[in-house]
């Protein structure tokens, strides 16, 4: 495991303390046929720590994916600048970030395997490298015994197990996940929670994860972004101060509840105010 | 405001494709020559001469009349066997890749055993019209009938409706966008199959028509009767997909909440 | 087999002996339908006549023609209208009236063009099968996820490689069911134009024997060509089932 960390670790000399950020960010979606334009998004500014594992809430539709696609090049800001390792970001994904979707993203034409090589084999990666962190993050994620199999002939859970898989082989700096454990059962949550904290802990990344379950930002984060309802703002940053060699069994400790009360105190007003804007639309 | 702007693009399209089709129509013109392709300013000119003329009506009518008919069996018979099929699922296993086989043949090769059957005239055009047409109108009820959301039905069985009432307002307003869909399709196939019916041993009607020009090189008679079909084809299909669409938009926004 | 395979298959004997039994009793006369038997017998014969080659190969040559301009050309054009949205708002109009047409009522139109030899057939059934390959390739094509897409923005893919790679896979159910139907149309469109008016091909032989009262050689002729067009329609759905199977659509 010790190899893993000198693989990804972030280069000590080079990165500064401050691995990515925002600054100012918004995002405005032009008007289109039928619909006003909307202002999904900021101004926002957030910077996230090396190593650091970051959790966004906040009410549906208050823009976490929208900063999340920002954040990760996929989408380009109405204004402000993005930075990631120093250098500005500017609509193309940088060397170093990878993305885990809430959809399920693996290729259904390719097998495990396959998928999980997807990213390598396009990237110039010797034949014997790619094979060894295949190897690595099938074992890693527990896939050891499907390689062959199809996307189709898996569970979601395990789906979204190779999604993460055909990240962590490009060994991301910084990963960022979409409501990654969103489609999935409640237990299934909890244990692929356990697996996001080791997979956060033996590659030392940064992650930044969006979610709407306040138990699991809870759970996995050293601190949490509250975002207010659309335009989504950051109304509070908690700091949780978890230990960092943590996992589910967290939720037993006496003070658990209490972070989770606080970011519920933060967002029941902005969650009516995102469900009053849902329902005005709606009757649009 | 939108509904205006919608308007008026559902009339743009229509018109934009009607000029652009009588201007590709001019170019074939100009490139091929009147033995070919006669011009479009003369053969509509031809075609409403035709239309006045006291002899072309009967062969409208035995046309019309044929397409009706066939189009009554394919309807009404598509509908009935599609939903018998749909709600006793192994039969519906049984028929439906036999169906799908003969949806995928020349339907044509089973004509002259329809002419054997029915004899020469209106009867054959009739079944060989609804042979075409009443496949996709069963196939489309049939996975109507199948896909209704059972927890549909179990709500309608949690509000204690009768058998009678579960059909009237659970099972039609279910079943009738997808079936409305196999009737469009329905609909250009039998008169698909009405037209070839009557390209081949007929002794009346457009089909007739269309096969006598040809020995006597009647360019003119041949495309005048090819754009009045096409128009007529073209423009119910239209109001059918309009109907269509309406039908089906509270299906989609459904699927895209999703 | 499944269940309902076997009482398919249970039916279909039934209905062939049922037919045989009709035929033989004179409950059908032989002037309507002749017994199932009769036909296989006669199309034994028919087949070892040399002539009923060259009609074949005739029909076949059209068709395997008319199929590659479709699915090559239906492929390209839809990829076009896909990629290119003033085009696909220009031409959307057209494909979806496309489909309402009586084409065959342009057949005599094409003959006086084209004369009464292959290319007006070619012509006819290639105009018939080649936009259900371009709607199918467009309807692929728009329904790409578009989480695919953002993976392929990660893993930074070229143009090429996007399509390549992620579009093209992704849309291939589609394509293969439009490949399906482009098959099937091009023998339709073929057949029905040789048994109209033609001077050669299988479609033209039934017209023939159908015009010359001779049933017999008219049922194993419409028999032989139910019997291709079925076995080639059923090798592209196994195909195709092959292709997709592994991916659970």
């Amino acid at each position: 495991m010790a190899s893993v960390q000198r693989l990804a670790a972030v280069d000590a000399a080079s990165a500064p303390n401050i691995h990515a950020r925002l600054d100012g960010v918004t995002r405005v979606y032009p008007p289109r046929a039928g619909h006003a334009e909307v202002h999904a998004l900021g101004p926002l500014s957030l910077d996230l720590r090396a190593g650091e594992f970051f959790s966004v809430v906040g009410p549906s539709g208050c823009g976490k994916s929208t900063l999340l696609d920002v954040l990760a090049g996929l989408a380009v800001p109405s204004a402000g600048t993005v930075e990631f390792e120093g250098k500005r970001v500017l609509g193309e994904v940088p060397d170093g970030v990878g993305v885990v979707f809430q959809e399920d993203a693996s290729f259904p034409w390719l097998t495990v395997d396959d998928n999980v090589a997807f990213g390598l084999r396009r990237s110039g990666v010797d034949a014997a490298e790619i094979k060894r962190r295949v190897d690595f993050a099938i074992g890693f994620m527990g896939l050891r015994d499907f390689r062959r199999a199809y996307p189709s002939q898996l569970s979601g859970g395990m789906r979204q197990r190779v999604c993460i898989a055909r990240t962590l082989v490009l060994q991301p700096r910084l990963i960022l996940l979409d409501e990654p454990f969103g489609a999935l059962d409640q237990q299934t949550r909890l244990l692929m929670g356990d697996e996001l904290l080791r997979l956060w802990r033996e590659t030392s990344a940064t992650v930044l994860l969006i979610t709407h379950a306040l138990d699991e930002a809870n759970l996995l984060s050293d601190r949490i972004g509250v975002m207010s309802a659309r335009p989504g703002v950051f109304i509070d940053i908690v700091e949780t101060g978890w230990p960092r060699d943590r996992d589910s069994r967290l939720a037993e400790r006496p003070d658990f509840g209490a972070v989770t009360s606080r970011l519920w105190s933060f967002l029941r007003g902005e969650s009516l105010r995102a469900l009053g804007q849902g329902t005005a639309a709606a009757a649009r | 405001m939108s509904r205006g702007l919608l308007s008026l693009r559902a009339w743009r399209d229509p018109i934009l494709v009607a000029i652009s089709l009588v201007a590709l129509w001019q170019v074939l013109h100009e490139i091929a020559g009147d033995s070919a392709v006669t011009a479009p300013a003369p053969t509509l000119s031809h075609l409403w001469e035709m239309i006045g003329q006291t002899r072309f009506l009967p062969h409208l009518r035995e046309t019309g009349l044929a397409f009706l008919q066939a189009l009554a069996i394919a309807f009404g018979g598509g509908v009935l066997l599609g939903v018998v099929l749909g709600g006793h699922k192994l039969t519906g296993e049984v028929a439906e890749p036999i169906l799908v086989a003969l949806y995928s043949i020349p339907k044509i090769t089973l004509y002259p055993v329809i002419l054997l059957l029915f004899g020469l005239g209106m009867p054959a055009k009739v079944a060989f019209g609804a042979l075409h047409g009443i496949i996709p109108v069963v196939l489309f009820t049939m996975n109507a009938v199948r896909n209704v959301n059972r927890t549909y039905l179990r709500a309608g069985r949690a509000m204690r409706l009768s058998p009678a009432q579960t059909g009237w307002h659970i099972l039609v307003p279910a079943t009738l966008p997808e079936i409305f869909s196999g009737l469009r399709i329905g609909f250009s196939l039998t008169l698909l199959g009405t037209m070839l019916g009557e390209l081949f041993a007929s002794q009346r009607g457009l089909g007739f028509l269309l096969m006598t020009a040809i020995d006597l090189h009647d360019v003119k008679t041949i495309l005048a009767i090819a754009v009045l079909i096409s128009a007529f084809a073209v423009a119910t299909n239209a109001a059918l997909l309009a109907i269509d669409r309406h039908l089906h938009r509270g299906a989609a926004a459904d699927s895209s909440g999703k | 087999m499944s269940k309902a395979g076997w009482i398919r298959t249970v039916v279909l004997v039934a209905a062939v002996g049922a037919l045989e039994i009709a035929c033989r009793t004179g409950a059908i006369p032989a002037t309507m339908v002749v017994a199932p038997s009769v036909m296989v017998l006669a199309l034994v014969h028919t087949l070892q006549s040399d002539e009923i080659g060259m009609h074949l190969r005739h029909t076949l040559s059209a068709v395997a023609i008319a199929m590659s301009l479709s699915i090559v050309g239906g492929f390209i054009i839809g990829f076009i209208l896909n990629w290119v949205p003033f085009l696909r708002r220009a031409f959307s109009p057209f494909l979806a009236a496309y489909y309402a047409i009586p084409h065959f009522a342009f057949y005599p139109l094409l003959i006086v063009i084209f004369g009464l030899g292959p290319l007006p057939l070619i012509v006819l059934a290639t105009l018939f099968a080649m936009v259900a390959m371009i709607l199918a390739t467009m309807a692929g094509l728009d329904r790409v996820p578009r989480v695919l897409l953002k993976t392929a923005r990660i893993h930074r893919l070229s143009l090429l490689q996007e399509i390549w790679r992620v579009r093209l896979p992704a849309a291939a159910p589609h394509i293969l069911s439009g490949l399906k139907l482009a098959v099937a149309y091009s023998f339709i469109g073929v057949i029905a134009g040789e048994f109209i008016l033609s001077t050669s091909g299988i479609g033209h032989e039934i017209a023939f024997a159908y015009d010359n009262f001779d049933n017999k050689r008219m049922y194993a002729l419409i028999l032989f060509v139910l019997a291709i067009v079925t076995t080639f329609n059923m090798a592209v759905f196994a195909w195709e089932r092959r292709m997709l199977r592994r991916r659970g659509a």
